[in-house]
């Protein structure tokens, strides 16, 4: 009985040691007060108004909008906004864009950062100059770039009765080599010449921060692992697939799902190589994107534009899962 | 497979390109010649080019001069995985996202042409590997799920499994605890008896190098101090150097003199030398070389008695001894001749080791000269020659003072620190020139203080330099 008695005493202390401690984590809020006050207005309060927007429709079942909203029409719950975005035409438009550009530049970028970074890894003379050019892009206005780029693939000149001009430095190239000019983002392109423009200024744009990740993460490799491979006699080639991937592989998973999560948030590279019309003049719309959309409605049909941002970020939650999934499988140590 | 080496020698380029004198001489015309099947310990202070020779016969250095024979093949200019060398390194270099079989493995898969083996020969040569070295029920682990002495193993494994003809260790058990120490040396002296594959390898520890070595080279600054089997060279070191780095407790050491046949330290003819030059000497006595007697020639101010299990060493202390205490360990016997706060030794012919102070080589004297040769001739006998580098030894005398280490904070409040010292120096110096103005007036005892120590206000002065 006594030992019964005896025993919870010590856990009573405890528990006293925690209500002191949460006595005192009122200064610990404190402190995170502002930063919590910004995120909650600024990115909480977002977030759960577009999710209650995006389910809000009129008895007529027209989304949201604040036009109808000044009016004081009244809203119920409803789907109306998902099935119309589902149900329109450019947003599935929309959709493809993205996914294709997403899935041809992130395995592209991805493995030309990893070349490069092992690359100026292995390189001492002008090391810093190389990280300098490869890092350019991240501190460049990414529709600034969009225009040089427009600026070197345009082909201008077409003017009724004239015989067309080249002018970009791209065509030049190709005259300068004896071939043919071809119409990368001017009127008459093909969906695979802007392809490749959009693809070349995506891959490049996203070039630096994956070399970045990836030049840190080799850097931090032991170099008596290289040493042990000489030894071993294996040759560059396997000690690339064997060695430096697996032991870089937790920098290339993080690289593969940030990449992907940028890519299907793709707008600016469009805009800055097509302007707002997202295309050729002749083919408005055909290089939409998902962000493009929204961007788009959002002036007017602010219910539609929060269902589909609702999806992306489903879609993105979703992709992001099966990239974790397949990393912890794939990702060594 | 014998291991030749001849006038090996690494330069390593001064950093500054300019300043020639800085380049680093780090082996210095390196001459060896390791029997086949041998197992040999590199021995040395840390910096004395030990492991670079490694690095060296691995093909993982170039060489500056000198040439690299295994057998009767010159692999000097061969890369390392043609050389059929197995490196174990220090912190063993597993890779981490390998299991142990796939590290065993590795240098296998490597392998091409004729040399290729099925997919069932190279598991089975793993497994045979990882049963010699104990490791075969942890095939299928990571390296991380692993202790240090089985992580050891592996690396052991990895080096053995393309059956090389010379295998390399560098610093093999600094990573381990010092019991699992014990154990894996014992582990790899018996995998190399058991494969008798010729084994090199690199140690800072004596005691390591000593306890399994055929035999051991004895290295500092890149040069060959001696060589021979561990008990020889510990026996009958051939300079100061050697002496004062083997043996746990180490060497005592005194300043004295040879005069008319007698040794002398300090005014005490403690040794009847015979028939040797009157010279200037330093005298190694080994710990276990004195007789404490009565009677005794040399003469210590007890300090204390030590007992550490079964040894019991007296503790003295004498005014031309070298090392701030003399350590003599004797037998339970003799403990009875202590009295007094003097104690008094005779010492044992072979224990007395006499150095020339000029060259710091070895004096040998009276039945020490026969011992030295016996020795010479027993080496001869087992086809290890004696080596002596060719050119002066490195002397004690010419050892670069050791700078003290300042670690810079580089961070911003270390700088702040610093600054602030310096302003604090700077005004102390100022104060300091101040009050020695006016300390003359004093006295005449004060100014005697005064000139005997000038050192400090300069070293005031400086610190106002750094500051500006």
């Amino acid at each position: 009985m006594t030992k019964t008695a005896e025993r919870p005493r010590p856990l009573k202390e405890k528990k006293n040691k925690n209500k002191w401690n949460s006595k005192n984590q009122w200064k610990g809020w404190l402190y995170l007060l502002p930063a919590l006050v910004l995120l909650a207005v600024f990115t909480l309060w977002p977030i759960i108004n577009t999710i209650r927007i995006s389910f809000m429709v009129t008895a007529d079942g027209s989304g949201y909008s604040y036009a109808l909203d000044m009016r004081h029409v009244p809203f119920h719950f409803g789907f109306d906004n998902y099935a119309k975005v589902a149900a329109y035409g450019d947003f599935l438009n929309c959709l493809k864009n993205t996914l294709l550009l997403t899935v041809i530049t992130v395995p592209i970028s991805t493995m030309l950062a990893l070349l490069i970074a092992v690359g100026l890894n292995s390189i001492k003379f002008l090391k810093k100059i190389f990280q300098t050019i490869f890092f350019l892009p991240y501190v460049t206005n990414s529709i600034a770039i969009g225009m040089v780029f427009m600026a070197m693939f345009t082909m201008i000149g077409v003017t009724p009765g004239m015989e067309p001009e080249s002018i970009g430095i791209i065509n030049k190239i190709i005259e300068a080599f004896g071939g043919q000019r071809i119409d990368w983002v001017n009127q008459q392109s093909s969906e695979a010449a802007n392809m490749f423009v959009l693809c070349t200024y995506i891959v490049w744009n996203a070039l630096p921060f994956k070399i970045l990740v990836l030049l840190g993460g080799l850097q931090n490799v032991d170099k008596q692992y290289y040493d042990a491979a000489k030894v071993d006699g294996a040759s560059r080639w396997r000690v690339f697939w064997r060695v430096t991937v697996p032991l870089l592989s937790p920098m290339i998973a993080y690289v593969v799902i940030t990449g992907f999560i940028g890519g299907f948030k793709e707008y600016s590279s469009v805009v800055g190589i097509f302007g707002d019309s997202m295309g050729p003049i002749t083919h408005d719309y055909r290089w939409d994107t998902m962000v493009g959309f929204i961007v788009r409605n959002i002036d007017l049909y602010q219910g539609r534009a929060s269902a589909a941002a609702i999806i992306l970020f489903l879609i993105i939650f979703a992709v992001t899962m099966v990239n974790m999934y397949v990393s912890k499988k794939r990702v060594h140590y | 497979m014998k291991v030749v080496l001849k006038h090996l020698t690494k330069i390593f380029p001064s950093r500054n390109k300019k300043d020639k004198n800085a380049e680093v001489i780090a082996v210095n015309d390196f001459n060896l010649e390791i029997p086949d099947g041998k197992l040999i310990g590199l021995l040395g202070p840390s910096g004395c080019g030990k492991s670079t020779t490694l690095f060296m016969i691995s093909g993982l250095q170039e060489p500056s001069g000198g040439q690299i024979f295994f057998g009767d093949d010159d692999v000097t200019n061969l890369a390392p995985e043609n050389r059929g060398i197995g490196l174990v390194f220090q912190n063993y270099a597993l890779y981490p996202h390998m299991t142990v079989q796939q590290n065993i493995l590795f240098p296998l898969q490597n392998l091409k042409g004729e040399n290729r083996l099925s997919k069932e020969e190279m598991l089975t040569r793993a497994s045979e590997v990882a049963k010699l070295v104990q490791i075969d029920e942890y095939m299928d682990r990571k390296p991380a799920e692993l202790s240090g002495g089985q992580q050891q193993r592996v690396a052991i494994a990895r080096a053995l499994v393309k059956m090389p003809r010379v295998l390399l260790l560098d610093e093999p058990l600094s990573n381990l605890d010092a019991r699992l120490r014990l154990q894996t040396r014992e582990e790899i002296r018996r995998i190399q008896r058991n494969t008798g594959i010729t084994t090199i390898f690199v140690t800072h520890d004596q005691e390591e190098a000593m306890s399994i070595s055929d035999f051991i080279v004895v290295m500092k600054l890149g040069v060959i101090m001696q060589t021979g089997k561990p008990q020889w060279v510990y026996d009958d070191p051939a300079n100061l150097f050697v002496a004062k780095f083997l043996g746990a407790p180490p060497i005592n050491m005194f300043t004295g003199r040879v005069e008319g046949g007698k040794l002398y330290i300090g005014d005490e003819n403690v040794y009847d030398v015979g028939d040797i030059e009157d010279q200037e000497v330093y005298v190694g006595i080994r710990p276990e070389g004195f007789i404490l007697s009565p009677e005794g020639r040399l003469s210590c101010t007890l300090t204390g008695v030590d007992v550490m299990g079964r040894d019991i060493s007296v503790v003295s202390t004498n005014a031309n001894s070298r090392n701030p205490a003399v350590r003599s360990i004797i037998s339970a016997d003799e403990m009875k001749n202590i009295t007094g706060d003097t104690v008094r030794f005779n010492l044992k012919e072979h224990k007395l080791l006499l150095f020339n102070k000029e060259t710091e080589e070895r004096v040998y004297f009276g039945g020490q000269v026969a011992a030295h040769e016996e020795i010479l001739a027993k080496m001869e006998a087992e086809g290890q020659a004696y080596v002596k580098h060719e050119g002066p030894l490195p002397r004690e005398a010419d050892d670069k003072p050791k700078e003290a280490v300042v670690i810079e904070d580089k961070s911003f409040i270390g700088k702040t620190k610093r600054f602030f010292g310096d302003v604090k120096d700077f005004f102390a110096g100022i104060g300091e020139k101040f009050s020695k103005k006016k300390k003359p007036a004093d006295g005449a005892e004060e100014t005697a203080e005064d000139e005997s120590s000038p050192a400090p206000a300069d070293s005031a002065e400086e610190g106002e330099d750094k500051a500006e």
